[in-house]
């Protein structure tokens, strides 16, 4: 007969399960193993490296203007050829690459955090959960766009503000998507144990609400780094972004409007950069969703 | 000679995809219904009770199941290999099922009558007011007062139970042979159990249908079914007449399971209880899954999986040590 | 009334409101006037089915929800009168709760060890060494492996997620647990092991519970008393031994006679009809004559008061009124 551990318990003979071998980290395995995360997560990760690497990948300035080879289409000198102003238009994509992901990430991060805090908070205090969620809704009533552009206008066009304009518009979303799940978590058992046990308000929304109802956050903040990135570019394009001569995708696309026929890989190739890097983000929260919720309750 | 059995289940097999592979929920089961019959499934969880029932029509996912191996023979046809059309005529008609929760087993945004006469317009073609009036004749049946009035109601008016009374009306809507209850009351309130127990009783009586009921809870088999199974990590271990079920368990896990019954009569001491725990269905056991917490095993147990033998007339048991001439506890 | 009883419970009242109906809310009678005690080292089994209240009762009784009447006393303090908070904090450590569904009582992200020694965490003053120290002996008290504190609840089956739930409610060495349902989410052979745990425990530390729970088979392995709750209201409070013998309410009997045994041959009686009434408008009168086989004219009329009938025993019931009677409500006669 195979033996169960048998010991003897201060309270009798106990017969203790000799728990399973532990299979750690399930979750990242089975977010390693989803094709579309893999996907997403290659794309990102081979532009991050490229904006990260941007100075050994090509030694060039990105501000380096050599009039004699304006226009150039793409060649082996200048695999994604040159603009009005003779500068390298990979080298410009690879640092305009650099700006808009940091853009992408901040805003993503800024305003999970932020609407992390406002959610669990309008979800723990009643008494504050009207006005918060009204201000919410209030800020959610303008398009991105819109206020993105006031903000920037107010405060004068650089990353600074183009950052914090796109934060403020997305914060909201991720506050509904906390204080949803929040509310559902804090009446579960393992909450109510907490408060039974006198934990204190902060605790419980820290230990306890937050940890658990960041799932849907987290897939909504790769969504939001993707639209921050388009985001932007839409800014710069309007010129109320990032200002020239720094270069952003959005911007080196403003530039290259004026000579869209004669020179269409200005605007290519800061295209497709935008358009892949939204590709895999997409992809990756995707792959994020299909693995952190209806797994999660299958788990054990 | 014996007349052929309503429904017949042959070494059925059945298997789910996870993470690691294929996992085999329930393994060479076999039992036969016949009509008219009033047999109960017993088993905790991980048994493979409810997979076995959701088998006999073919209601698991397909992409993510598979049947190993068995037959499930119902009027000449294998139920696992017909066409899928074969198969939605059964359902609700020949062969109906009632689940457990019934707080969910209701679509919230439809009436009443609009649950009960989909079964009857679609297996019987009944006109939208004649599909009411039998409406309202299911719900007297089914013994909910003022039937007229709460046919028209949505369920989240109805109680626990009534909500379960309006499942069976639309499970016998169409007068099956057999209804499949899985754990129909396990969700409810105990004077209720006993409520819904005795209709599904009278029912059967009433209707001459032949009625499978699952469930976990020992006394509720005991005192609805006429024969017995009890089914343990996926395989059945016993299979005998109620009477002599109770009377003379043979299976060690289903005298264990009745130890730990803990009993509204007698001795009221310290519960007994089978020491270890049920073993998950991917979890490799040699020989007999139950031998790691049996008191009597030996080492035959472990050297194969035993077979399900008769060891008198309509009883079967799995277990080596038991099924041996003369071995029977 | 024991002179030295850890929980007092009087003329307990719960209403929620529950939507409104023509600008007023409509309040929802989940308790009425219910009264009781438990001593120490005793166990009262707290009975009923859906609507009885109890649940309530007992997370009244552990002070997540305050009381619309009536007064709960534990360890000599009232944590529902002017000084509720203060006393409430007073015995915050001697009090615990076990939770019904395994799998909702335990944070997924923490790892087990942390969820036992939260309760320690919040009460403080205890070094890490101690805390850790302490989470290995409740894990070995409820027969877990000491290296369970690492892991995480998912890895764990419902019967010994309970078990952790268990050693989380000892960390603080409580006086009395409030069990709310512990076994009802578990298989049949993982009960017997939780039911004998919880009273192994009981007899080594002198632990007090409030046990809830509908499945009376259950109830009278490990409750020395028992209280019958329907619809808000104590409708029977008697010794185990005699109420499983001799019922004296309908409404006992009736549970009882409905619960299935496991007795092919068993010859039952009828079975009771009806359900439980709406509790925001209940009968008037004693709220179960609607189904009772022996209401009578005055039990549409007068509602029943709690009392003792047999001694030791109290009963709600028109049936069981002698003239001379011992009234154990102080309350005035309505």
């Amino acid at each position: 007969m195979t033996e169960l551990s048998v010991g003897a318990g201060p309270v009798g003979p106990i017969v203790s399960p000799v728990l399973a071998p532990r299979r750690r980290f399930m979750l990242l395995r089975r977010l390693l193993a989803h094709r579309s995360f893999q996907i997403g997560a290659i794309l990102v990760l081979a532009l991050t490296i490229a904006a990260v690497f941007a100075p050994l990948i090509t030694g060039i300035d990105p501000s380096a203007m050599k009039v004699r080879f304006r226009f150039r289409p793409p060649s082996e000198a200048f695999p994604f050829g040159t603009d009005n102003f003779g500068r390298d238009i990979l080298t410009r994509v690879l640092y305009g690459g650099r700006v808009s992901l940091w853009i992408g990430l901040v805003v993503a991060a800024l305003s999970g955090v932020c609407g992390a805090a406002i959610g669990v908070i309008a979800a723990q205090f009643r008494a504050l959960d009207a006005p918060l969620m009204r201000l919410m809704d209030a800020l959610m009533s303008f398009p991105a766009i819109l206020l993105a552009l006031g903000i920037t206008a107010a405060l004068g066009p650089r990353m600074e503000s183009v950052i914090i304009a796109l934060t403020v518009a997305y914060v909201p979303a991720g506050a509904r998507i906390v204080r949803a799940s929040a509310l559902v978590v804090r009446e579960l058992d393992y909450v109510q144990a907490a408060r039974i046990a006198g934990a204190s308000d902060v605790r419980i929304m820290f230990r306890h609400i937050l940890p658990n109802s960041v799932g849907p956050l987290l897939v909504h903040m790769t969504f939001v780094f993707a639209y921050s990135i388009l985001a932007e570019a839409a800014l710069s394009f309007l010129g109320v972004g990032v200002q020239p001569p720094t270069p952003s995708w959005g911007n080196i696309i403003a530039e290259g409007r004026d000579y869209a026929t004669e020179a269409w890989w200005v605007m290519l190739f800061p295209g497709l950069g935008i358009s892949i890097a939204a590709l895999g983000l997409n992809l990756l929260g995707d792959g994020l969703r299909d693995v952190l919720d209806p797994r999660l309750k299958g788990a054990g | 000679m014996t007349p052929a059995p309503l429904v017949s289940i042959d070494d059925l097999t059945v298997q789910f995809r996870t993470d690691r592979g294929w996992t085999t929920a329930v393994e060479g089961v076999s039992f036969d219904i016949g009509e008219g019959d009033c047999l109960g499934v017993v088993g905790e969880s991980g048994s493979g009770k409810s997979v076995t029932a959701l088998s006999m029509l073919r209601l698991h996912a397909r992409g993510t199941s598979r049947f190993a191996s068995g037959v499930v023979r119902y009027a000449g046809k294998d139920l696992l290999r017909a066409p899928e059309g074969d198969l939605r005529a059964i359902r609700g008609r020949d062969i109906a099922m009632v689940f457990q929760d019934p707080m969910s087993s209701l679509n919230p945004v439809l009436t009443i009558c609009d649950q009960i006469s989909e079964t009857l317009r679609l297996h019987q073609g009944m006109s939208r007011a004649a599909a009411r009036g039998r409406a309202i004749e299911l719900l007297d049946l089914v013994r909910i007062a003022d039937a007229a009035r709460r046919v028209d109601e949505y369920p989240h008016r109805l109680s626990g139970g009534m909500r379960q009374r309006v499942m069976i009306a639309i499970a016998i809507a169409c007068r099956p042979r057999l209804l499949i209850a899985d754990e129909p009351t396990t969700a409810l309130d105990v004077t209720i159990q006993a409520q819904i127990l005795e209709l599904l009783r009278d029912l059967r009586a009433e209707l001459g249908m032949a009625v499978m009921l699952i469930s976990h809870d020992l006394g509720v088999i005991a005192e609805f079914a006429k024969r017995v199974i009890v089914m343990y990590a996926g395989r059945v271990v016993e299979d005998a007449p109620v009477d002599v079920l109770f009377r003379r368990p043979v299976h060690p896990y289903t005298e264990g399971l009745m130890a730990s019954m803990p009993s509204l009569e007698g001795d009221a001491a310290k519960l007994y209880s089978i020491p270890g725990r049920i073993p998950d269905p991917d979890e490799a056991i040699a020989g007999c899954r139950f031998g790691p917490r049996c008191a009597h095993a030996e080492p035959i147990c472990r050297a194969a999986m035993p077979e399900l033998v008769a060891i008198e007339e309509n009883h079967r048991v799995r277990c080596a040590p038991r099924s041996r001439p003369g071995g029977a506890g | 009334m024991a002179a030295n009883a850890l929980v007092e419970v009087r003329d307990l009242d719960m209403a929620f409101a529950t939507g409104r109906a023509g600008g007023k809310p409509m309040m929802q009678q989940v308790l009425h006037k219910v009264s009781f005690e438990i001593g120490k080292g005793e166990t009262l089994g707290l009975v009923g089915e859906s609507g009885s209240g109890k649940s309530t009762a007992g997370r009244i009784l552990v002070g997540l929800y305050q009381p619309t009447g009536g007064s709960v006393r534990l360890f000599g303090r009232d944590i529902t009168g002017p000084d509720r908070r203060s006393n409430l904090a007073a015995v915050r450590a001697r009090l615990q709760f076990v939770f019904q569904d395994p799998h909702a009582a335990l944070n997924p992200r923490m790892r087990v060890g942390e969820s036992i020694a939260e309760p320690i965490d919040i009460a403080g003053g205890r070094s890490r060494r101690d805390r850790s120290d302490r989470v290995r002996e409740l894990l070995e008290m409820v027969g877990l492996p000491r290296d369970s504190a690492e892991r995480f609840p998912h890895e764990f089956s419902g019967g010994q997620r309970q078990r952790i739930v268990i050693a989380r409610a000892l960390a603080l060495q409580p006086g009395f647990i409030v069990c709310d349902e512990p076994v009802s989410a578990l298989d049949v052979s993982m009960q017997a092991q939780i039911v004998n745990l919880l009273m192994d425990l009981q007899a080594k530390f002198g632990l007090s519970y409030l046990f809830i729970a509908h499945d009376l088979a259950v109830v009278r392995a490990i409750a020395h008393r028992v209280a019958v709750l329907y619809a808000g209201s104590i409708v029977e409070v008697a010794p185990k031994a005699e109420i499983y013998a001799q019922p004296q309410h309908p409404y006992t009997r009736a549970l009882l006679d409905a619960v299935p045994r496991a007795d092919p041959f068993r010859v039952r009686g009828p079975v009771i009809t009806g359900e439980v009434p709406s509790l925001m408008a209940p009968p008037p009168g004693c709220r179960f004559h609607t189904r009772c086989p022996s209401a009578m004219g005055r039990c549409s009329v007068d509602v029943p008061r709690l009392r003792e009938t047999l001694p030791g025993r109290r009963t709600s019931c028109h049936l069981y009124e002698p003239a001379s009677s011992m009234e154990l409500s102080d309350h005035v006669e309505h």
